[in-house]
């Protein structure tokens, strides 16, 4: 089965739907989801365009809101919460890392990886600490003061991974991480992202079409027409992992 | 914690040359908005420096100022022996029984006529008033046809001029001094002796008697008594406030004229404002998706957004300002409405000035960066993410 690692889920989602209305027309994106993600995965969420990947990853993220269903993350229900108690559960349980990296190009690296930790109680000191070892994990520790555009799109998007893990955040979601770079920088964010399960037990979501990155997750999930399934083609099992 | 003042800060740097012009529309307003301020605090603090806290004005009952009052020889002496009044060194009372005339003479440069204001002084006159010095010359000799100009008068009026002449009162007088009195009224007054200009312009009464306290707490007591005495129709006043209350029309006419003049500027310099902002919003939608997505509360967003439009207004606050402080250089001509004479003073900047100016400005950032704000706090997540 696909939950291979053994250990408890950390993302538990039951009978999830969402569908957004245009007009008077109903369009069901996501239905009927169910399905958990182990503690430390490295998931790939793959199909083809339209299917819903960005929905069901920003649902999981808390960006979202679903009309049915309940996520349960690190045993927390997140479709129960306010909008403010969920800003404040994101800035404690979720990184982010998207396509075009998106950083704030006024702020330098420094500043932009700074910026989770300024929704926490930590002080300066504390904070600087913890964003130097954030960029020296991400092999940046030069580029402190280098603002967004004078850094490569490789770059850019090892300091949106350093921004995405300084908080320690439990899970990590990455929508098409590796969609605007070349082999070379897309294989490095790929090697980074794998280290950071290895080394650092984080579980990481990722949305994909680049079959190459499928490949260094652990589980891949397809989705097609708002049904998931496994790897072989089969539905997904609601009891998968347990 | 708040996303960082930086953030604004350097998002305003970034599109300098939409700052610029859009903190230029407010420095503007702002700049009208001092100026006028200004124009009216250097009015009121030149007709109230004009007089003394511990002298008493004493004119006609409703009478608003010297020019309409008169108070006859009867009454004057009566004031005299109230017991208020205090003496000089030299025992003499410190008193001055005073006659206000407006008189019409032409100016240097234009030849254009303009109403001046004639005082008919006693010897205390002077001792009453000490800021008033004789800067030239020498004082009118009693009994003959020489008066003193204040120094703005000598400067801005043919005949003024120390050995010049002026006519009125169907004679010849000489200018035998020049008295400096600062910025108070009475640079714009000539001065000669009473008696003199009583007969000149056949006035039969005084038009104001005014004198020093013995102590500057009895101010009450007199007035009360003086007021309620059947033989006297008369009303005192602080000299202060007497001046004060001179100021008062022109003062409210300017606050009018500025506050009407700020209002329509400040119209436009708002609609740009919200114009950059929205502007500002709308290119940073991806910007303010991924700080919401961070964690970042609405009120963050909303704060953000309201910082850089109030660093805006700022801006163009001390803009208009620095303006406006150059303004303190000109000096101003005006006729006081209260007498109709020439007056002169100039652009005054306080402190009060300065800080009602930058809460001014800040206020129009306010007032034109809240909208845009709240579109941004409000922003749904997921949809400005996507327009990446
Ligand atoms: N705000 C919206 N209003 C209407 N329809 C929407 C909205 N957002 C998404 N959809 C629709 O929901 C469906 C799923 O969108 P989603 O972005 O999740 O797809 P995806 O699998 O991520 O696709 P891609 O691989 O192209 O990124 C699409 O048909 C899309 O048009
Ligand atoms: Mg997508």
């Amino acid at each position: 089965m696909g939950m291979g690692n053994g250990k408890p889920p950390i993302v538990e989602i039951a009978h999830l739907s969402k569908s957004y209305r245009r007009g008077s027309q109903t369009i069901p994106v996501l239905e009927d989801i169910t399905f958990d993600i182990a503690d430390g995965e490295f998931l790939a969420l793959m199909g083809p365009s339209g299917s819903g990947k960005s929905t069901l990853l920003n649902l999981i993220a808390g960006i979202d809101k679903a009309d049915e269903g309940t996520i349960r993350v690190g045993g927390v229900d997140i479709t129960s919460l306010s909008e403010r108690e969920l800003a404040a559960w994101r800035a404690a349980n979720v990184g982010f890392i998207f396509q075009f990296y998106n950083l704030m190009p006024v702020l330098t690296a420094f500043e932009n990886v700074e910026l989770p930790l300024l929704l926490t109680g930590l002080s300066r000191n504390e904070r600087r600490e913890h964003v130097e070892l954030a960029l020296q994990l991400v092999g940046l520790s030069d580029r402190v003061d280098h603002y967004p555009a004078q850094l490569s799109g490789g770059q850019q998007q090892r300091v949106a991974i350093a921004r995405a893990v300084v908080s320690d955040p439990a899970i990590l979601v990455a929508d098409e991480p590796t969609g605007d770079l070349d082999r070379v920088s897309a294989g490095e964010i790929l090697q980074l992202m794998d280290r950071l399960v290895r080394e650092f037990d984080k579980t990481i979501i990722m949305v994909t079409h680049d079959p190459r990155a499928a490949e260094k997750a652990r589980i891949i999930r397809h989705l097609e027409k708002g049904i998931l399934t496994d790897s072989d083609g089969q539905p997904a099992s609601p009891v998968a992992g347990s | 914690m708040a996303i960082p003042f930086s953030y604004s800060l350097r998002n305003l740097w970034t599109r300098r040359l939409t700052t610029v012009l859009t903190a230029s529309g407010m420095a503007l307003v702002v700049f009208v908005f001092a100026a006028t301020l200004m124009l009216a605090e250097g009015l009121r603090k030149t007709l109230v420096e004009t007089g003394s806290y511990d002298n008493v004005v004493v004119i006609r009952k409703s009478a608003n100022s010297e020019v309409q009052s008169g108070v006859d020889r009867a009454q004057a002496s009566i004031i005299e022996s109230q017991p208020e009044v205090a003496r000089g060194t030299d025992g003499r009372l410190l008193l001055a029984k005073e006659l206000v005339v407006l008189i019409n003479i032409p100016k240097r440069e234009s030849n254009k006529p303009a109403n001046v204001v004639i005082r008919g002084i006693s010897p205390a006159s002077l001792l009453l008033r000490p800021q008033v010095r004789l800067s030239e010359g020498r004082m009118p000799r009693p009994g003959s046809a020489e008066v003193i100009a204040g120094k703005s008068i000598a400067r801005r009026f043919k005949g003024g001029g120390i050995g010049e002449t002026l006519r009125f009162g169907m004679r010849d007088w000489t200018v035998v001094g020049i008295f400096d009195a600062g910025t108070t009224g009475f640079s714009s007054e000539i001065w000669g002796d009473v008696d003199q200009l009583m007969q000149a312009f056949r006035r039969p009464a005084y038009s104001s008697v005014s004198f020093k306290l013995q102590d500057v707490t009895a101010f009450d007591q007199f007035k009360k008594r003086v007021e309620g005495d059947p033989r006297l129709t008369v009303e005192a006043k602080r000299e202060t406030r007497y001046y004060e209350d001179q100021s008062e029309a022109m003062a409210k006419f300017l606050r009018i004229m500025g506050i009407t003049l700020t209002v329509i500027f400040s119209l436009g310099a708002v609609i740009g404002a919200m114009i950059t902002m929205y502007a500002a919003v709308a290119n940073r939608v991806v910007e303010i998706g991924t700080l919401r997505a961070l964690g970042f509360q609405k009120m963050s967003i909303l704060a953000a957004f309201v910082m850089e439009s109030l660093l805006l207004g700022l801006l163009g606050g001390v803009a208009g300002l620095s303006g406006a402080s150059f303004m303190q250089l000109i000096t101003i001509s005006t006729m006081n409405w209260q007498t109709f004479s020439e007056l002169a003073f100039s652009f005054t900047l306080t402190l009060d000035i300065l800080w009602k100016s930058l809460l001014f400005s800040v206020g129009m950032g306010f007032v034109g960066g809240v909208l845009p704000a709240f579109r941004a706090a409000r922003m749904n997540i997921v949809e400005a993410l996507r327009s990446s």
